[in-house]
């Protein structure tokens, strides 16, 4: 049984520990404000005149350059304040902005890319209209508990030397008992009222900024229906490619097996009264089980190549590379491996796109460079070849276009007549450590 | 002869053992994944690793970099990789110190019992032995080139089994005509290459690998 000591020391300390907590949620919805206030003046209004400048500016040339360097850092604040709305409020805002087209953007496409998205202009927006709105609810969330720290500590003073006024008792002209006492409750109803108060105001403050900053129904509906279509073609290649892999090991190596196991079977009855049919029989029963793993081999490559599976991306890339009739310079620059099927993918489309090199080019070299940055994979492949190439004709190019989509990645080519051509693609993903991940498979 | 096993698939793993141990090859060790590869090889030292290239504990080439790592500590060990499938980027890592010493076939290869018992002897010997679709690879890469084209249809095919790492005596088996012609094929290959010519089978392997760029 416990001691009465033991249980007040208990209750003592849990009251310490929950004022500590209250006191903690004050100071943090203090510093939140303050920090919205800060930027809503220093940043926002600042970005805002700047943008309305440069927008101004274009047709002497000046905005062209300098409106997608502002709208790129209304972007970068926006992405911050979605970032803290789900960290401080719980409010998830989606990234509304559309994908920037791939390849290297010329200033003027830049710029047509930018202003054509509704979400910038929904952005320029936010930055001038949360101004106010980041001012008065950042002093609701941040100034409650100052305010009722000073009626705590500072009013009752004043009141004594009778020359200060605070909250409703600036009206009075005899500040006696009430003006003493008075400050010291309502300061610290004030303070007790901001543990909740201040989160919810910092939270219609995210509510506030989800109403410019998510994407709009329009967005959302155009990107659903973009998923419904690259859903429904990625369903139907796998589809295929199932059915493709179940004929080639129907007709292929399982028929083969069959044949082997009839061989071996006949050759064990042969064995005792003619051994000569029995060995002959033994040696086409090796021949073919060597034809059904070469099958089999080719079928697990067009399925998933086992050295992407022990290399990555780099070193199956490589791998190809090798083994091709024209000279490849291939530079790699991963940190990391991109999660499995975004890897395969990229793969596929890399080995399709150097095939395309062989086959069509006429190329003597060729390059390919793949690197990561800002979330995505970039895979650029280049040859010395005669051009033309058209992704609208080849069947080949609307595959990759088609394996790309699946991963909301794009594609882009070059190829005026008599080359170079250059083909970009983008795949946006993250990239996993350096680890090379397990897999169950064995070789 | 002392020989190494590395091979995670309890079937296979017991085939080879069983498969050497019958060819007079004394198995001193048979592990099946990539640390206990490299602490077998650095503690036997044998006179041959017979690995397989995917291992345990990660699935990928934990046995080739084993294998890789073990040559580097003990310069010139005899491996032999096998695997299900030959990757040239595999192959160059393999021979990139030119000691030979070096084999990589396929696991199919180990049907035909006498000429993967003979391909393990080779490598213990200091020899190489590379897959037919190695070989291959190599040659097609390199058909548009001049010099190659230059070969005789007779002469691309001795180039392939020398490529192979076979000696002069066993292309000659193979293709059923005398050492003797075998040599004067090599020696117009080499001519015609612009090789220098070697007595030594092992030197000679390894130039014409050289010059394929494996």
């Amino acid at each position: 049984m416990e001691t009465p000591t033991e249980d007040q020391v208990s209750e003592r300390q849990r009251v310490v520990e929950l004022l500590a907590q209250y006191a903690r949620r004050v100071y943090t919805s203090f510093l939140r404000g303050v920090v919205q206030i800060v930027l809503a003046f220093t940043v926002n209004l600042p970005l805002f005149i700047l943008a309305v400048l440069s927008l101004v500016f274009i047709p002497l040339g000046v905005g062209v350059v300098l409106t997608p360097v502002v709208f790129q850092a209304i972007r970068t604040i926006a992405n911050q304040q979605r970032v803290w709305a789900a960290e401080w409020s719980g409010v998830q805002i989606a990234v509304p902005y559309r994908p920037e087209p791939p390849g290297g953007l010329g200033p003027f496409a830049r710029l047509r890319w930018l202003l054509a998205d509704p979400a910038s202009w929904r952005d320029l927006l936010w930055t001038f209209v949360s101004i106010p709105v980041a001012l008065v609810l950042g002093i609701l969330a941040g100034g409650l508990a100052v305010y009722g720290l000073e009626g705590v500590l500072v009013a009752p003073w004043f009141a004594l030397f009778g020359t200060f006024g605070w909250g409703p008792f600036w009206m009075l002209d005899d500040y006696g008992l009430l003006g003493l006492v008075g400050p010291i409750v309502l300061g610290a109803g004030m303070v007790a009222a901001s543990v909740p108060l201040g989160p919810v105001f910092l939270k219609a403050l995210a509510l506030f900024g989800r109403s410019l900053l998510a994407p709009t129904r329009g967005a959302l509906t155009e990107r659903v229906q973009r998923l419904t279509e690259t859903r429904s073609e990625t369903v139907d290649a796998s589809a295929a490619e199932l059915r493709r892999i179940e004929r080639d090991l129907h007709d292929g190596a399982q028929a083969r097996l069959v044949a082997l196991s009839m061989n071996i079977g006949l050759a064990e009855e042969m064995m005792k009264h003619d051994p000569e049919t029995a060995r002959q029989l033994l040696a086409e029963a090796r021949a073919a089980s060597g034809t059904a793993l070469t099958e089999l081999r080719d079928l697990v490559r067009g399925i998933h190549p086992p050295v992407l599976a022990e290399r990555g991306l780099d070193g199956a890339v490589r791998a190809l590379a090798l083994t091709l009739p024209l000279p490849v310079d291939v530079h790699v620059d991963l940190p990391g491996r991109p999660d499995a099927p975004v890897e395969s993918a990229a793969y596929f489309a890399v080995a399709e796109m150097l095939a395309n090199v062989v086959k069509h080019s006429g190329a003597r070299r060729a390059w390919l460079q793949i690197e990561h940055s800002d979330g995505r994979l970039l895979m650029i492949i280049g040859d010395d070849g005669t051009g033309g190439a058209d992704p609208a004709r080849g069947s080949g190019m609307r595959g990759i276009e088609r394996r790309l989509a699946a991963f909301d990645g794009t594609m882009a080519v070059t190829s005026p007549p008599g080359g170079p051509t250059v083909v970009t693609m983008e795949l946006p993903c993250a990239l996993s450590s350096p680890k090379i991940s397990p897999s169950s498979e064995t070789g | 002869m002392r020989v190494v096993i590395a091979e995670d698939l309890a079937l296979l793993r017991d085939g080879l053992i069983r498969l050497l141990g019958a060819f007079g090859f004394e198995v001193v060790e048979a592990v099946d994944n990539g640390p206990s590869l490299l602490r077998a090889l650095t503690t036997h030292r044998p006179d041959v690793a017979v690995v397989d290239v995917r291992l345990p504990p990660t699935f990928t080439d934990e046995g080739l970099k084993a294998a890789l790592e073990a040559r580097r500590e003990i310069p010139g060990l005899p491996l032999l990789v096998l695997s299900q499938h030959v990757e040239q980027l595999y192959a160059r890592e393999l021979l990139s110190d030119s000691r030979g010493g070096i084999g990589y076939l396929l696991k199919d290869r180990v049907s035909d019992v006498k000429v993967f018992v003979e391909a393990v002897r080779r490598v213990a010997d200091g020899g190489t032995a590379l897959d037919p679709d190695v070989v291959a690879q190599l040659l097609t890469r390199h058909a548009r080139e001049e010099p190659l084209q230059r070969l005789t249809p007779r002469e691309r095919e001795v180039l392939g089994l020398m490529a192979e790492g076979r000696s002069n005596a066993a292309i000659a088996g193979k293709l059923f005509v005398t050492e003797k012609a075998i040599s004067k094929h090599t020696n117009s290959i080499f001519g015609k290459l612009g090789l220098p010519q070697s007595e030594d089978d092992n030197r000679r392997v390894l130039a014409v690998l050289a010059y394929l760029g494996a």
